[in-house]
């Protein structure tokens, strides 16, 4: 069990992440049922056993590993998880946007790594919705960051009207500024 | 001057109460350095040789005569009273207090500035031409097109943490005034035979240890694709940039290791996604935007003026002032002029918190209450009548700022250097100094004509000297510092990267080999219209090479400047 924060809300989550080794050696299929996250290698080597599991499936990409390389199978997890090995390493973002916009991801994207507190909110905004915080950070402390900002100017996938088409929508006249 | 709606201000109220947190949290040991040091960046805290040093966002180098009396109020109230103008149209104040941060940024918010994304590895200020809205040769006010950007790209959640540092440069007008093929993206404003707008896109320039010339990615870009063809620009770097190599990692090397042409289909190929969808650019969101800036309320006149032109014929240094440091107006009767923040013996573009009160003062008096910084580390006023400029050079000169020697020797465009800035090999402002001091004669100066001279204290090259008709470069010699010389450097439409002339110098040598250059220019240029960098590209860098290393040539060079002076 690890604590996780999904939906803007601290849970408890049962998924099964398998990590590679620090050699890049791949885990086993685990022979007991559940749920389990898995590498994209080992996903691409032993498909078939992973889909003949008891259990729901997820596949976890690398920071170098793009959208592209499970497009074709995408309905087939309900968790992707992208890994941050730091958190100033921003590919994920892109990542994440090209899984919901492009791909049409519907399940949970969830950010693994070096997650902290100050990142949340961007993250979300570019499509994860679940978030497993580094070792040792406040879950509930972190919730705060989501409401850091009460406006964006771009199109998010939150939100992907940019503020300069909702200003008109809102105001049809036009300018809403006092 | 664009003025903020209550969702801007609430944005950049919102940002300093996000920072305030976050330093307490640093300060209550819940944040570590390593996790601390990139938000601090975003809010333009570095850690300095001896203090941290803020750098202020003065978005596009404009500025408000309220802004800058807000900033001659903090390097008072919480620096040691003066701040540096930066290349980047910046200001940094050396000296604050870690703890201090977050109240300075609340000052600023209270005037609406701030420090977002003025550094670490996300866009940074947007720059341009600091002619912007006065030039004659404007062909789009490129203000309109910066702010749209400064909007966009502020707190984008997709590029906060790039692969490095990103910057882009706008040009409105049929000059190129804002460098736009050193920067990451230039865009320069076209109209197409339809008269529509558009931009041409280059891609990858830079300075650095690598300095390339950016290419034209997109020879035109119809202005309401601005934004998403941004965003496959920056998709393509956030994704494909090296992250294994802090000196490999800025888009240049992406597109010089890619060919232009490969990213160039690898950016169309990811635009196709996001061309005409929700981020398209809008008539009203441009006309929005454009009306929001303030326009200068321009009396009709007309463009002779008999006591002006009466006074620059009796009075020479008047004259001369106004040769140098007047640029043309594109409304008639104005004129726009640029204060010189480059005196002999002060780093250039520092200013003082009294000069800073002084510039807004004229600001108000002689033009809207408006000012630019310019990347030449100078101050603008752009809008003053041509029948006050010599009440305003009076003023001007009595303050310091009157100096007329823009584009030429002195105008030296220097970074902080070793003086301040940890990253530094070598000082640059005492190198600078000296040359001012060398060539202290006015008539010498002017006779030599144009020349930029820029200097920087390390390869990270803020202080442009790639681009200079002559750049020094400060480099770690066994833990000595020496200098680098290169000619031939340009910014503008002809951009070049000057060419290294030889071995490094020691720093009290460093004048002599400038002098040296000049004089081989004096005696080689077919005549006094030919600039310097013109006569480097004609000549080649031999002639240079030789009078600069070859001992046996110091006596002739010594006599030909006694005969250029004479």
């Amino acid at each position: 069990m690890t604590t996780l924060i999904r939906m803007r809300q601290v849970v408890q989550d049962n998924w099964r992440l398998l990590d590679p080794a620090a050699d890049g050696a791949l885990p086993p299929v685990p022979r007991e049922d559940g749920d389990v996250i898995v590498p994209l290698a080992l996903w691409r080597r032993e498909r078939e056993k992973l889909v003949a599991r008891n259990g729901r499936l997820g596949v976890r990409l690398d920071a170098h590993e793009g959208p592209e390389e499970i497009a074709d199978d995408i309905a087939r997890f309900e968790v992707i998880a992208v890994h941050f090995p730091k958190f100033t390493d921003g590919r994920g973002y892109s990542t994440a946007r090209l899984l919901r916009d492009r791909y049409g991801y519907k399940g949970e994207l969830r950010a693994i790594g070096d997650v902290q507190r100050d990142q949340l909110l961007y993250l979300s905004r570019c499509g994860f919705d679940a978030f497993a915080l580094k070792e040792g950070r406040d879950a509930e402390a972190a919730l705060g960051a989501f409401s850091d900002f009460s406006e964006a100017y771009q199109s998010s996938v939150e939100r992907p009207l940019p503020l300069f088409r909702r200003r008109f929508t809102n105001a049809p006249e036009g300018m809403e500024w006092s | 001057m664009y003025v903020y709606d209550h969702i801007d201000q609430r944005l950049v109220d919102e940002r300093v109460a996000q920072y305030r947190d976050q330093t307490r949290r640093f300060l209550a040991g819940e944040l570590t350095d390593e996790d601390f040091k990139p938000l601090r960046l975003q809010n333009g805290l570095y850690l300095q040789r001896h203090a941290p040093m803020l750098r202020v966002a003065i978005p596009y180098g404009e500025l408000a005569s309220r802004q800058l009396r807000a900033l001659a109020h903090i390097a008072r109230t919480y620096d040691r009273g003066y701040g540096h103008f930066s290349t980047r149209q910046n200001l940094q104040f050396n000296w604050p207090r870690l703890e201090d941060v977050p109240d300075i940024l609340a000052e600023l918010a209270t005037v609406q500035m701030h420090a977002i994304q003025t550094s670490g590895n996300c866009i940074r200020n947007i720059t341009t031409d600091h002619y912007a809205g006065t030039a004659p040769d404007e062909i789009v006010d490129p203000r309109v097109y910066c702010e749209i950007l400064r909007e966009w790209s502020t707190f984008h959640p997709e590029f906060a943490y790039l692969p490095r540092k990103f910057k882009i440069a706008v040009n409105g007008a049929r000059a190129d005034r804002a460098a736009t093929r050193f920067h990451d993206i230039g865009l320069h404003a076209v109209r197409a035979a339809d008269g529509s707008v558009g931009f041409r896109v280059l891609v990858g320039g830079g300075m650095g240890r690598t300095p390339l010339l950016a290419p034209v990615i997109r020879e035109f870009l119809p202005w309401q694709h601005f934004l998403t063809y941004m965003e496959a620009i920056l998709r393509v770097y956030n994704r494909y940039g090296r992250r294994d190599n802090l000196y490999r990692a800025r888009i240049k090397i992406l597109v010089k290791e890619r060919t232009p042409e490969r990213f160039r289909e690898e950016v169309e190929a990811e635009w196709e996604h996001m061309k005409d969808g929700p981020a398209t650019l809008t008539r009203e969101e441009v006309e929005r935007v454009a009306q929001r800036f303030t326009r200068p309320d321009y009396e009709p006149l007309s463009a002779g003026d008999t006591g002006f032109e009466r006074r620059r014929q009796t009075h020479r240094a008047f004259a001369r002032w106004v040769e140098r440091n007047v640029a043309a107006h594109r409304v008639p009767g104005y004129a726009a002029v640029t204060l010189t923040l480059k005196t002999t013996g002060v780093p250039p573009g520092d200013a003082t918190a009294e000069q800073m009160d002084a510039v807004a003062d004229l600001a108000d008096r002689y033009g809207f209450g408006e000012l630019r910084v310019t990347h030449e580390q100078n101050l603008l006023l752009p809008d003053v009548r041509r029948s006050d400029l010599f009440a305003l050079w009076e003023r001007a000169r009595e303050l310091g700022f009157a100096t007329p020697n823009l584009g030429l020797l002195t105008n030296i465009i220097s970074c902080p250097g070793g003086d301040f800035c940890s990253l530094a090999n070598a000082k640059s402002i005492p190198v600078a100094e000296a040359i001012q001091r060398r060539f202290d004669d006015l008539d010498y100066l002017h006779d030599i004509g144009e020349l930029d001279l820029n200097i920087s204290g390390c390869m990270n090259s803020c202080g442009h000297h790639h681009a200079g008709h002559i750049g020094i470069l400060g480099v770690d010699k066994q833990g000595a510092e020496f200098y680098q010389i290169s000619i031939g450097g340009n910014q503008g439409n002809d951009a070049s990267i000057g060419k290294v002339i030889g071995p490094s110098v020691a720093q009290d040598e460093v004048p002599g080999v400038i002098e040296k250059l000049i004089e081989t220019y004096i005696a080689l240029r077919d005549s006094e219209h030919e600039r310097f960098v013109d006569t480097v590209r004609r000549v080649g860098l031999e002639p240079f090479k030789e009078a600069v290393y070859d001992d046996a040539h110091q006596d002739a060079a010594g006599r030909t400047r006694q005969l250029a002076v004479a």
